[in-house]
């Protein structure tokens, strides 16, 4: 097991770099000269060359890379003399738009970016897993039929369209849930605030992955009620609760691990939309900002970051799983 | 003698949008403990879903279940047609017990042999983990699995067939059940592992004086180990006796067919074998008269009834020899000399 | 006279795939590990073992479904081992197979007459009469209704789809058929009148069969000779009669013992050979004789010689210490 862990981060090294190796390259084909990207529209050439090598520009391609790279491990100095800084390990480059050291933004956006999968994760776990159960139980009874229409709509709305309704009738129309003026709250400060601050990004995010999580579980579990082991386990005079509970769906939601890790993972890349229209300073929002900004730096570092939490996840959802199921594991 | 189970009458119906589907049609039988029933018939014939309906394993909601089936256990009879829930809960597994036909896909496939025989020894007699856990190892023991104390704590993944098998008779035997309905327990395996398996039913039904109730469709399996044999056929039963007079002394013409069906290790030479022509009847739509009638190869030579139009009914020809044909017994009897088993003459 | 198929120490293995967690090869599965037979023109040979011993294997290598790992294989005396998948398309008319899931095999978007007219479309032959005559003239010759060949697979029964199966493997007049399981998945009464739908068309055509089998009565009855597989390896080949009145290989011998019959009193005096234990695996089959963890006659020897088939009588046997 322990090798086997080994050898998959090992994996995952490789991964990164060749994202890394990829991200660099692509940002050598563009037809901008980062250097001239550093200042405002009326650059001097005398600044533009300074900049150029304050910031390394004016090293060869493979130098450049390798001083990203080494910059992760040990951290990374620009300039010289009285203008000379340090972003300090782990450096992902410095921002010449925002003149702030990459990993310092990072660790400003990705508390908010966290937060919100989080919660969005446990809402729409306990409620598509919840009602599909309900489901599933009450096959073809009204409960069915409401759960269905609830995936229907789930799935059909747009997350940008769930979040505007939300937005209009609970804060703007009926003031339920009051405007939030503050800006990010952590958990630790303020927990109520903190709840309030993000109830809404998280119903939005949570309402179309519950619906798709209903309908999983509803077939899963149907589906694993007819398996002949299902059928043993009622003959064994088990009670009803402990056939489904133990026996069900244990079965039927083991693959659901894969599902809830993988869409995890996606979302900590950052929730563009849901962060965008609640006015989330979170990692989506700093990425899109950097596309549009040519923050060469920041999309560099957040494209490399989101491959990393995929790579990592996978991992981690295989080793659930592993324990989850006995016949991966032994073999 | 002691009675285990006596089941009358019973009718099991699925509706469905093109009909109702009778899948089993009044049948009555029973069941004594120490003697092996035997059900046979070929799919369709409704021999599963009465093994199921025994143990209320059938989808209830979606089932008619008509008639009676007493299961008598030392507190006294208890009708599963009619009792609660709770009441059928409490019967599965400590008076009856069954084994199913596919051993691979019958076992959790997420616990292991020990935690899944530990809660059905639990789920009855509230014993200690402990004492659970070592009575898992004497049943494995007991039903021949090597190391049991090792392979006790083992997934069923890493079994064989037969083993898993195995493990299913320990599992269902744990609570010391008088009733054991084994359906198709050994189609899945190989041969060598069949007569394993056979043998090992054998020895713990005379060690336990159980009564089995067997579900197959293997003429052979049986010719080996039942006592009584009731032959099914779309829904009813066509043929009750003992197991000399239904393949020595067959009196329904479906029971003839099937004898003469089925190819013989010990040469009948390699002459055509005398198949039954058609198919079964769909049991949405079941003729008004004899089911087997347009199959029936005697069915021209009736006289004084219409195999098409009235149904006969099951006639006790012999003491405890039943058959349902309105053919006349004396031809009946000439017919069936000609298709019973060769070591009957022996 | 040459024989129709004749293999040639044939063999087959399986490299094994990498699980979820380990990712070594972790070895070959030896399905079919050396085995050579001949059948004569107009021959049945029946091809008995239990799951996993290689026998079905051994049909689909034969018609090279598989390319076989080494080994022979002579169709019509031609060596057609190396014989490309684009150039077996001319042998295809003359050998056929016939699979055992009269369910799974049939395509269920196709109406039957386009399942059995695919052999004449494949190999661009047009029958006198035309493709959909002779389709009607198959479909009432293997007892199916001419009228029904518009119908798709799933409006008909398990044993007339596996008519279906039949007929589309016989309109080319095929000289060697591999039937694999054709009747396992029936119930009596019906796999009876199929096997003598096999039996009748054999007479009529001439035609050679490879029935592969678990049942040993329907092989029993169907077969001229009968080959006895054990972990991919030929433990016994001999004339039906012989094989099944005196087996000479223990293993041959504890199947038949194994066997129930329908006749309890053959059941309640016969005495019955329990093998002990459970098939080993085809990754790592034990030395010397295959057999031997499980033989009740087993010696030193036979756990480091292997035997060779030998002949006794009419028989071929593999053991060294034969019945």
């Amino acid at each position: 097991m322990i090798s086997y862990i080994a050898r998959r981060l090992m994996y995952a090294a490789v991964i990164l770099l060749l994202v890394s190796i990829a991200v660099y390259a692509i940002f050598q084909f563009l037809p901008f000269d980062p250097a001239a990207l550093t200042c405002g529209k009326n650059c001097r050439p005398n600044l533009i060359a300074a900049n150029r090598v304050r910031l390394g520009f004016d090293k060869p391609v493979w130098e450049q890379y390798w001083l990203f790279l080494t910059g992760i491990f040990v951290g990374r100095d620009y300039g010289v003399g009285s203008a000379a800084f340090t972003c300090p390990a782990p450096s992902l480059g410095y921002s010449f738009r925002q003149n702030a050291c990459v990993t310092d933004l990072i660790k400003q956006a990705l508390p908010v970016t966290l937060s919100l999968a989080i919660g969005a994760l446990i809402l729409w776990l306990i409620v598509g897993i919840g009602l599909g159960i309900l489901a599933a139980r009450f096959k073809d009874s009204p409960i069915d039929t409401g759960s269905t229409v609830f995936v229907l709509i789930g799935t059909s709305l747009p997350t940008f369209v769930t979040g505007l309704l939300l937005l209009i009738y609970l804060t703007l129309k009926n003031n339920i849930i009051p405007l939030n003026f503050d800006g990010y709250i952590s958990i630790f400060d303020n927990p109520a605030k903190f709840f309030i601050y993000f109830l809404l990004p998280w119903i939005t995010l949570a309402f179309s992955f519950s619906a798709i999580y209903t309908r999983y579980t509803r077939s899963a579990v149907i589906e694993t009620s007819g398996e002949d082991y299902i059928r043993t386990a009622w003959a064994k005079g088990l009670k009803s609760k402990v056939v489904l509970r133990k026996h069900t769906l244990r079965a039927a939601l083991a693959p659901l691990t894969t599902m809830a890790g993988l869409d995890f993972a996606g979302l900590l890349g950052g929730a563009i939309l849901t962060e965008t229209i609640f006015d989330l300073p979170g990692l989506g929002r700093m990425s899109l900002k950097a596309v549009n900004d040519f923050d060469l730096p920041v999309v560099l570092a957040t494209t490399l970051l989101a491959a990393a939490i995929v790579v990592i996840m996978n991992l981690v959802v295989d080793l659930l799983y592993a324990v989850l199921d006995p016949r991966v594991r032994v073999g | 003698m002691t009675r285990l189970l006596d089941i009358n009458d019973l009718h099991v119906t699925f509706p469905t949008e093109d009909g109702d589907v009778k899948a089993v049609d009044g049948i009555s039988l029973t069941l004594d403990a120490g003697e092996t029933v035997a059900i046979v018939g070929e799919s369709g014939s409704g021999k599963t879903v009465t093994s199921l309906s025994v143990l209320g394993l059938h989808n209830r909601k979606r089932t008619r279940l008509n008639g009676e089936i007493l299961v008598h256990t030392e507190a006294g009879a208890v009708d599963v047609v009619s009792c609660s829930d709770e009441e059928l809960r409490k019967l599965r597994g400590s008076a009856v017990a069954m084994i199913f036909q596919d051993p691979m896909s019958s076992l959790h496939p997420y616990y292991s042999i020990g935690n899944q025989l530990a809660e059905a020894y639990r789920v009855v007699s509230k014993a200690s983990k402990k004492d659970a856990l070592k009575r898992c190892v004497e049943m494995l023991d007991l039903v021949g699995i090597p190391e049991p104390q090792k392979r006790v704590k083992e997934y069923p993944h890493q079994f064989s067939g037969g083993m898993r098998q195995r493990v299913m008779i320990a599992m269902a035997l744990i609570n010391n059940p008088r009733i054991l309905i084994a359906d198709e327990p050994t189609t899945a395996l190989d041969v060598t592992v069949q007569a394993q398996i056979l043998t090992l039913l054998k020895e713990l039904q005379r060690e336990f004086n159980m009564g089995i109730l067997l579900i197959t469709h293997d003429l052979g399996v049986v010719a080996e180990v039942a006592d009584r044999v009731n032959v099914m056929y779309a829904g009813k039963v066509v043929e009750r006796g003992s197991v000399d007079d239904i393949y020595y002394r067959p009196l329904a013409p479906y029971t003839m067919g099937l004898l003469s069906s089925i190819p013989s290790v010990y040469g009948k030479g390699t002459g055509r074998l005398s198949a039954i022509p058609g198919q079964p009847p769909s049991l949405i739509s079941l003729p008004e008269g004899c089911s087997f009638a347009s199959r029936c190869s005697f069915a021209s030579q009736v006289v004084g009834a219409s195999c098409a139009t009235d149904a006969p009914h099951l006639i006790e020809d012999e003491p405890g020899h039943f058959a349902r044909c309105h053919l006349a017994l004396a031809d009946r009897r000439t017919a069936g000399a000609k298709f019973a088993a060769k070591g009957g003459n022996a | 006279m040459t024989p129709i198929v004749k293999v040639e120490n044939l063999t087959k293995h399986f490299p094994i795939k990498k699980n979820a967690l380990a990712r070594r090869a972790a070895g070959n599965v030896k399905a079919v590990d050396g085995i050579s037979f001949e059948i004569a023109p107009g021959e049945t040979l029946g091809m008995v073992g239990e799951s996993g011993c290689g026998k079905t294997t051994a049909g689909r290598t034969i018609i090279k479904l598989y390319e076989p790992t080494g080994g022979k294989i002579f169709f019509e005396g031609e060596d057609i081992t190396k014989v490309s998948p684009a150039a077996m398309r001319s042998y295809r008319s003359k050998m056929q197979i016939i699979f055992q899931d009269p369910f799974s095999s049939l395509n269920p978007r196709h109406t039957i007459g386009r399942i059995i007219a695919a052999p004449f479309e494949i190999q661009n032959i047009t029958p006198e009469g035309g493709v959909k005559r002779a389709v009607q003239t198959l479909m009432e010759r293997v007892g199916l209704n001419p009228e029904h060949y518009n119908r798709f697979p799933h409006e008909f029964s398990g044993g007339q789809r596996q008519r279906i199966g039949i007929a589309r493997s016989i309109a080319l007049k095929p000289k060697f058929i591999v039937a694999d399981e054709p009747v396992s998945a029936l119930d009596v009464s019906i796999q009876a009148q199929i096997i003598n739908l096999l039996d009748d068309l054999q007479t009529e055509f001439g035609m050679s069969f490879l029935f592969i089998a678990h049942d040993l009565s329907v092989v029993q009855h169907i077969s001229d000779r009968v080959a006895v597989m054990y972990l991919g390896k030929i433990m016994e080949i001999a004339p039906t009669t012989d094989l099944y009145a005196a087996p000479h290989h223990p293993y041959t011998k504890a199947l038949l013992s194994a066997v129930p019959v329908p006749d309890p009193n053959t059941e309640r005096t016969r005495e019955r050979i329990l093998l002990h234990g459970d098939l080993p695996s085809p990754m790592n089959p034990p030395s010397g004789c295959v057999f031997n963890t499980r033989c009740w006659k087993a010696q030193d020897r036979c756990r480091i010689d292997e035997p060779e088939l030998l002949q006794i009588g009419a028989s071929s046997v593999a053991c060294h210490f034969p019945e």
